[in-house]
């Protein structure tokens, strides 16, 4: 059981219909993902890069059981999810969770803390006293106790984003997803957070999915990277290996577009990053 | 000094803005001369924007500017920005000065063809006739690097990606040659693609122009990449100004230092061992909760007694290193263009 890579995809694809022009044509196709394989092995911090519209979002919908794929097969633990109907996926939610991009928008206003952070438990029907877990989990991300009678709008943006890692960890999951989780954060505070995620990826011995289109954050974060264009995976590597040696043309444009502070000091301008990204139009 | 004064395009003096009773910014002051790139650095809440706003006359209701913003652009700076009315500032704005926003679909009118919208801002302040100005907006357009620009002047806002908004956004910014440039996080919505060739237009404009800019950003890299010198701004105070090697190299207020550090994910040489990033404690506070004396001492970890009184500015010497690809500098900065208020500064002269 335990050579079960955490997450795979075989050959998923995913189109979208957009609203029919014509009587006599079939209606235009998006192809969000076209023959996507990837395998996340357990224990890996696996990295997912590429611009906008290049199929990150999707890719990620998919493997949290929220969308379905067009054709192809998306496991979680050796267990398919594709096919299956959202109230067949309970033991999905407990397994594999996420944080989000934006705090203030995936954390209910008119919620307190302790009710936020207990939810999942409360949805997944798992009893026990759910107040001691919330302060557990309050002090592993760094918060203090007293923040479990407050709201959301009481908060920082990193503390708020804390309060996700937190409720994210409610369950005790295997499989944790974030999605931009810094990328709305100012850099002392993504400093925190990011310092945060790795403490407790190697404290709870997590598997991490971490989306970003920041590549410097991902190199920071993560073992393996794939990057995503136009709804293809065209490399995936070793992080370091992909910085320093980018196989694809693709992957070499985005490592030179970097704006980086000591590559600058040492006079790169932005003339040079402009010819590295191959300015496209 | 004399030489500096004429090619001076924005000088700000003792610049104070408040809420009321709460203060926002303290005795902010800097100057930018011709063809000079500078750039303004800080956390969100450090008065970034704010000093870009009252440089431009564009402070909201109920905030009021104290102290001395002098702008010489085509003609030279006899009265102070923040006494003259509205009508006269209209007329500065989008002429001797212009201004790039973060976000362009907010920057943009969704009602009007963008080729109309660079058009405009050149009819409304005459420096052409319409026939000229619409023939002049494709040429900025294309001078932006957008792709068949007879068409594209045609089309929406909504028509364009956001890397191409941003360009319009500048072509607009640029259409009447300003003295003084200022962008407002320009690249921070955008890809890591295209945020390189917005960049690269940018400085480009701006040279060819012989403008002055001030940049705003979080992001030390991009600073690095496109400025020569740099204010670092916090808790509504410049901290620490220098040229760009000289602060980000060898900084000495604590809080650039802190800065660098929490930015900086590679370290000197590609990847850092995965290693706890340095931070900084605590979070910005709240306008206004500022501690007294020195404004970064409760989240500093070399404060003493001493920081409770506000620190003086120390002028450090303008032995700027010559980077390669960096406009000579020569001394003919002032004393406040180079240096920081701190007790307790990091680097050699701790």
């Amino acid at each position: 059981m335990t050579d079960t890579p955490a997450i795979e995809l075989r050959e998923v694809c995913r189109d979208f219909r957009r609203p029919r022009t014509s009587l006599r044509e079939a209606p235009p196709v998006v192809r969000a993902l076209r023959d996507v394989s990837l395998t996340v092995g357990r224990g890996e911090r696996f990295g997912v890069v590429g611009e906008s519209g290049s199929g990150k979002s999707t890719l990620l919908r998919l493997v949290c059981g929220l969308d379905r794929p067009t054709s192809g097969e998306v496991l979680v633990e050796g267990r398919s999810i594709g096919d299956q109907p959202a109230r067949r996926l309970g033991w999905l939610r407990t397994r594999l969770q996420l944080v989000f991009q934006d705090p203030m928008s995936s954390l209910d206003p008119r919620m307190r803390v302790r009710d936020i952070i207990a939810e999942p438990l409360v949805a997944q029907g798992i009893h026990g006293d759910h107040q001691a877990r919330v302060r557990e989990l309050l002090d592993r991300v760094g918060l203090d106790p007293g923040a479990a009678g407050r709201y959301p709008h009481q908060f920082s943006g990193g503390q708020r984003q804390r309060i996700s890692v937190a409720r994210a960890l409610a369950p005790d999951p295997d499989i944790l997803v974030m999605d931009e989780p810094v990328s709305a954060l100012d850099v002392s505070v993504r400093a925190q957070v990011l310092n945060l995620v790795d403490e407790i990826v190697d404290g709870l011995d997590l598997t991490l999915v971490f989306v970003s289109h920041d590549l410097s954050v991902v190199r920071h974060v993560c073992d393996r990277v794939a990057v995503m264009q136009d709804g293809q995976v065209v490399e995936t590597g070793e992080t370091e290996r992909l910085f320093t040696e980018p196989g694809h043309d693709y992957t070499r444009s985005l490592v030179a577009a970097i704006p980086d502070l000591h590559a600058a000091l040492a006079g790169r301008s932005a003339q040079d990053l402009a010819r590295g990204a191959g300015r496209p139009s | 000094m004399s030489d500096t004064a004429g090619r001076t395009v924005l000088a700000v003096e003792g610049l104070d803005v408040g809420a009321g009773h709460t203060p926002l910014l303290h005795d902010v002051s800097f100057s930018i001369a011709r063809g000079e790139r500078v750039g303004l650095i800080g956390e969100s809440g450090s008065g970034k924007s704010l000093t870009a706003l009252a440089v431009m006359g564009l402070l909201g209701e109920g905030l009021h500017a104290r102290g001395d913003v002098r702008l010489s652009g085509r003609t030279p700076a006899t009265r102070n920005l923040l006494e003259v009315g509205e009508a006269e500032m209209a007329r500065l704005r989008g002429d001797a000065v212009s201004m790039v926003f973060q976000e362009p679909m907010t920057a943009l009118n969704p009602t009007m063809r963008v080729g109309a919208q660079v058009a405009e801002v050149m009819r409304i302040h005459g420096t052409r006739d319409r026939a000229g100005a619409r023939a002049r907006a494709v040429e900025l357009l294309d001078q932006v690097g957008l792709p068949d620009v007879a068409h594209l002047a045609r089309s929406y806002p909504h028509e364009l990606s956001g890397g191409q908004r941003q360009r319009v956004v500048l072509a607009i910014a640029l259409a009447n040659d300003p003295a003084l440039l200022i962008c407002d996080e320009p690249t921070t919505a955008l890809d890591v693609t295209v945020q390189a060739t917005v960049l690269d237009l940018v400085v480009r404009g701006v040279q060819e122009r012989d403008a002055a800019m001030l940049f705003i950003t979080h992001d030390l890299a991009v600073v690095a990449t496109v400025c020569e010198r740099v204010l670092v701004m916090y808790g509504g105070r410049v901290v620490e100004a220098g040229p760009v090697e000289q602060v980000f190299a060898d900084p000495r207020h604590r809080y650039t230092q802190g800065l660098i550090g929490a930015s900086d994910l590679t370290g000197e040489q590609g990847r850092r061992q995965r290693a706890a990033l340095p931070t900084i404690p605590g979070t910005v506070p709240a306008a206004g909760r500022f501690p007294s004396g020195c404004v970064f001492r409760s989240r500093c970890a070399h404060e003493t007694a001493e920081c409770a009184t506000q620190p003086g500015w120390t002028p450090r010497g303008a032995g700027r290193v010559e980077g390669p690809g960096r406009a000579p500098g020569g001394d003919t900065q002032d004393e406040g263009a180079a240096g920081y208020a701190c007790f307790h500064p990091a680097g050699d002269a701790a």
